[in-house]
């Protein structure tokens, strides 16, 4: 039975006028109009510096915008308070750049993590994680700590982390960048395979033979601006 | 990294079942080991130590202060002062009778003219004549109960008497009283100086493990942890370091304690020992000084997981 939740209808993002700016530098990133469907996979691309990781760092709240409205779930992004934002954030899947694993917790902790801050007991989700690592190909390195994995395998966990909480949405940033072409493709497969089962998905990369090899959607960012490709 | 195919279980992702790992329960979050975890203890420790000590101290001077004003409370003399027209003898007997019928008194004793010779004797030397000096005659007596004995009823009866006085010591034991609650109070002013260099070198550690574990408080946002979550999980790791250093201090402290008692003991009935035992009793902190150690520990303990509590909010007050 597939367990992940249906974002219903509503959009997961809906980006209207949004612009940014650090301090009082110049705006990284204007006028950005788009949405992002339920269900959807799409490609975020664009050169280094047209601000990639800045929109990423929009879509999973981390920054809040100079002007426009962010609309994430239905919801304003502007009213949500402290309270809003981890319920808001369970939500949302993030693969870092950078893996962000924890160094002294194994793999399967690692993956457990999202779990274990809500509050399960490990009674509840065990299974569930040692299933998902399996299913990932790191049955084997469930007790291994990060600092012994390779770059595909800490890729994994953290994609691992970032959807054992069966999140509406998936946020890759540059997921493929630190592994060999067949690493990559694997990888993409399992997010194709994700968003099968119903996680929308948003991929930041540049690599242009992944793009070609599995067409989808493509938001190209260029000097601040985005175009949409469907 | 062979480019095998990902095992996938057709739609059922989570589908509740899987290898068992192992049972041992899950990792602490915040990192048990870390050079400012282990320096944060050793201050905590010495904080402890620092106000053990402190605790052992006005425990140790209140029990010696009590046992003075107990010693001194069961004893009051009358001087018959040798004044023209006194019958100091005569004087002497009337004091006696009064102090006898007095309810609460014990063994009233009048000293002999030897007896008064051999108290002066350090201040005079030997070979005088004590007739010829105005010197007071003195009854000692001896309190069965103070609180039945009525001194001011009893100083207005010896009043009456030719030449008699009352000394109840009542100024050495308001003085003492005094003493005592001076100590208290200056010892509470240290354990409270203590403590907030306690909590002021929690906030600093805290600050400082927040800062070293940055990508910890970063990844558990990011998948939804809520601050209180966060805030539990640094105040158990402080809780940990608190009861721990706290704990150790006590023991140091209670170590000392033990270690002073006994040293003061082996020095016997000698000279040092006797002055010892004159002024502090039997240089013993007892049960009160061990369980305030104890208690201080704890104390120690508690506010540290507090303070780190409280500073964790604030920090991710301010990154949020």
């Amino acid at each position: 039975m597939l367990l992940l939740r249906s974002a219903g209808s509503k959009q997961v993002f809906r980006f209207d006028n949004v612009g940014l700016r650090y301090g009082i530098g110049p705006e990284v990133l204007r006028d950005l109009n788009f949405r992002v469907e339920p269900r959807s996979f799409q490609y975020l691309t664009g050169p280094s510096g047209a601000g990639k990781t800045s929109l990423l760092r929009l879509l999973f709240l981390s920054i809040r915008p100079s002007r426009g409205l962010i609309s994430i779930f239905g919801r304003d992004s502007s009213t949500l308070g402290q309270t809003d934002l981890p319920r808001i954030r369970r939500r949302i899947g993030v693969v870092f750049q950078d893996f962000r694993l924890l160094d002294h917790l194994t793999t399967y902790e690692n993956v457990a993590l999202a779990l274990r801050v809500v509050g399960k007991p490990e009674s509840r989700y065990r299974a569930d994680v040692v299933e998902l690592l399996n299913w990932v190909g790191l049955g084997e390195r469930i007790n291994a700590y990060p600092p012994v994995l390779s770059g595909g395998e800490k890729q994994r966990a953290a994609i691992a982390r970032a959807v054992i909480g069966h999140p509406e949405i998936l946020l890759a940033d540059e997921p493929t960048g630190n592994v060999d072409p067949s690493m990559s493709r694997r990888l993409l497969r399992l997010f194709i395979e994700l968003n099968r089962l119903g996680t929308s998905v948003v991929i930041a990369t540049h690599d242009v033979d992944l793009m070609q090899r599995f067409p989808a959607r493509t938001m190209a960012l260029e000097d601040g601006r985005i175009e949409i490709h469907d | 990294m062979t480019d095998t195919p990902i095992r996938t279980p057709g739609l059922r992702l989570f589908p509740g079942r899987g290898r068992r790992r192992r049972s041992a329960g899950p990792s602490p979050i915040v990192p048990v080991n870390s050079i400012a975890g282990n320096a944060l203890m050793t201050v905590v420790a010495i904080m402890s130590f620092l106000a053990c000590i402190t605790v052992g101290a006005v425990t140790l001077v209140q029990d010696a202060a009590q046992n003075w004003q107990a010693d001194i409370r069961r004893e009051v003399t009358v001087q018959i002062i040798p004044r023209e027209g006194v019958d100091v003898a005569a004087s002497v007997e009337q004091a006696i009778a009064i102090a006898t019928a007095t309810p609460g008194v014990g063994n009233v004793h009048a000293l002999s003219e030897a007896e008064n010779m051999a108290l002066l004797e350090p201040w005079l030397g030997l070979g005088i004549d004590i007739a010829e000096l105005p010197v007071p005659r003195l009854i000692v007596i001896s309190i069965n109960d103070p609180d039945v004995v009525d001194f001011d009823a009893l100083a207005v009866a010896l009043g009456a008497v030719d030449g008699a006085s009352l000394d109840d010591h009542r100024r050495w034991t308001d003085r003492l009283r005094s003493m005592a609650n001076v100590s208290v109070v200056v010892g509470f002013v240290v354990l409270a100086l203590v403590f907030a260099a306690t909590v002021l070198s929690v906030v600093f550690a805290t600050r400082g493990a927040m800062a070293g574990n940055q990508q910890i408080v970063s990844v558990l946002h990011f998948i939804g942890a809520e601050d209180g979550f966060v805030a539990g999980e640094f105040q158990r790791h402080f809780l940990l370091l608190g009861l721990k250093g706290g704990l150790a201090g006590a023991a140091l402290a209670a170590v000392l304690f033990a270690v002073v008692s006994i040293g003061m003991a082996s020095l016997g009935d000698g000279p040092e020992g006797a002055q010892i035992s004159a002024l502090f009793g039997s240089f013993s902190v007892g049960p009160t000084g061990y369980f305030g150690a104890l208690g201080v520990a704890f104390a120690i303990g508690v506010l540290t997981a507090i303070t780190s509590r409280l500073t964790v909010f604030r920090y991710l007050g301010q990154v949020e």
